[in-house]
């Protein structure tokens, strides 16, 4: 086995462990984690497949893919973070100080 | 036939990542994610893609580690899972890895992709590091739009945080041992940025990576009270924002007036131009990911 191959069934098993937690739990920042972790794994299939060729450089296209492919995940996170904040904001003030504004 | 770190690791990451989000408490969990990023770091590194692992470990683990942590203060109780549904949503995962894995090993082994193609015309892009090549020039229109998607993102973290903008991060006071490495440690940061935009022409590193190391800095600033919190009521804060998007705009538009195409370079102007719009970017990039993170209390604020 070529040790792409073992990064790419990595990158698999990420992406399952990530894809299940994400549907099994009920708490919003365990979701954003679990999110988080199956994208690390749909990289680490991109980069590992970009790596197939036994001898010269790697695929750069696929590195290009994924570099974008991280920073676009952080928005989401940031933004994800932003609502859970906004949230947990709202359920400290609770319904009666939301009507007295 | 593998080396021992390459086994090491791919075995390593989906424990690590399952120790992620099996653990009852949530901060050891981000404590976790954050070692989990570090060693994807590690294992893009093994597979010749130092770009990736910069852009990992400054933005994928670095600031999203710091994002988490600050937004941890958890409310929610957690309910543990039902068993049997537990079970159920193992049995599928597990199916669908195995699936997922079998079709990857089905794949032509040795392809080369679009390497060859990329190498054969980096002359002409103008930078001789192919990653750079391929964001900047190949496939300019993708880095463009992942930065509207990075100034929307942003936009929407500061419209939502508006009215929470002073229950963000709680400072104590910090003591003088931190306020003197982080005068040691943000210059060299910012030296370290303007390196890697520099360098991003012939080796790994870029506008990203130098963004995010940027961004790093000013979060630093941030929890230790010596910048102010960033507000689009600041001038230089919209200048820095919109920067490397209308920069790229221009470069995009001009030459669809001179008969060429939407982000077509003049010849021999690839090289200037793109170190010209990576420096925009890079100004860029680290005021959106500073504002992704939760500005603090700007004052105490007094009552009565």
């Amino acid at each position: 086995m070529p040790p792409w191959l073992a990064y790419a069934a990595s990158g698999v098993s990420l992406f399952a462990v990530g894809m299940s937690a994400l549907v099994l739990h009920g708490e919003v920042m365990r979701k954003i984690l679990a999110a988080n972790v199956s994208a690390s794994g749909v990289f680490l299939v991109l980069v590992a497949l970009a790596r197939r060729a036994p001898k010269g450089p790697p695929d750069p296209v696929p590195h290009a893919l994924v570099l974008t492919g991280i920073v676009v995940s952080v928005s989401a996170t940031a933004l994800a973070l932003a609502l859970v904040r906004q949230l947990r904001h709202g359920a400290q003030l609770g319904p009666s100080d939301e009507r007295r504004r | 036939m593998i080396p021992p770190i390459d086994l090491l690791l791919a075995t390593a990451l989906p424990l690590i990542a399952w120790r992620v989000l099996a653990t009852d408490e949530l901060p050891t969990s981000v404590v976790l994610f954050i070692a989990f990023g570090l060693l994807s770091a590690l294992a893009w590194a093994r597979l010749d893609a130092p770009d990736v692992a910069l852009v990992e470990a400054a933005v994928g683990t670095g600031l999203t580690g710091a994002l988490l942590m600050s937004s941890l203060r958890s409310m929610e109780r957690p309910r543990p899972p039902s068993p049997w549904r537990a079970r159920a949503i193992a049995l599928v995962a597990a199916a669908i890895a195995v699936a997922l894995a079998s079709v990857v090993a089905l794949l032509p082994r040795g392809a080369l992709g679009l390497g060859p193609a990329v190498l054969a015309r980096s002359e002409e892009s103008g930078v001789a590091q192919p990653v750079t090549a391929v964001l900047m020039n190949f496939r300019g229109h993708d880095t463009h739009l992942e930065m509207l998607v990075l100034l929307a993102a942003s936009i929407g973290v500061l419209s939502i945080q508006h009215g929470t903008a002073s229950h963000g991060v709680d400072t104590a006071p910090t003591s003088s041992v931190v306020m003197m490495l982080v005068e040691l440690i943000v210059p060299a940061l910012v030296v370290l940025a303007g390196y890697l935009v520099w360098r991003g022409s012939r080796a790994p590193g870029g506008a990203f990576q130098a963004g995010a190391i940027l961004a790093g800095g000013a979060v630093l600033l941030l929890l230790t009270r010596r910048m102010a919190p960033l507000s689009l009521e600041r001038q230089m804060v919209r200048m820095f924002l919109f920067a490397g998007p209308v920069l790229f705009f221009l470069v995009a538009a001009v030459p669809l007036g001179f008969g060429g195409d939407m982000l077509e370079y003049p010849r021999g102007w690839g090289g200037s131009l793109i170190l010209g719009l990576e420096s925009a970017l890079t100004l860029s990039i680290a005021t959106i990911l500073t504002m992704f993170f939760p500005q603090g209390a700007p004052a105490p604020r007094r009552r009565g």
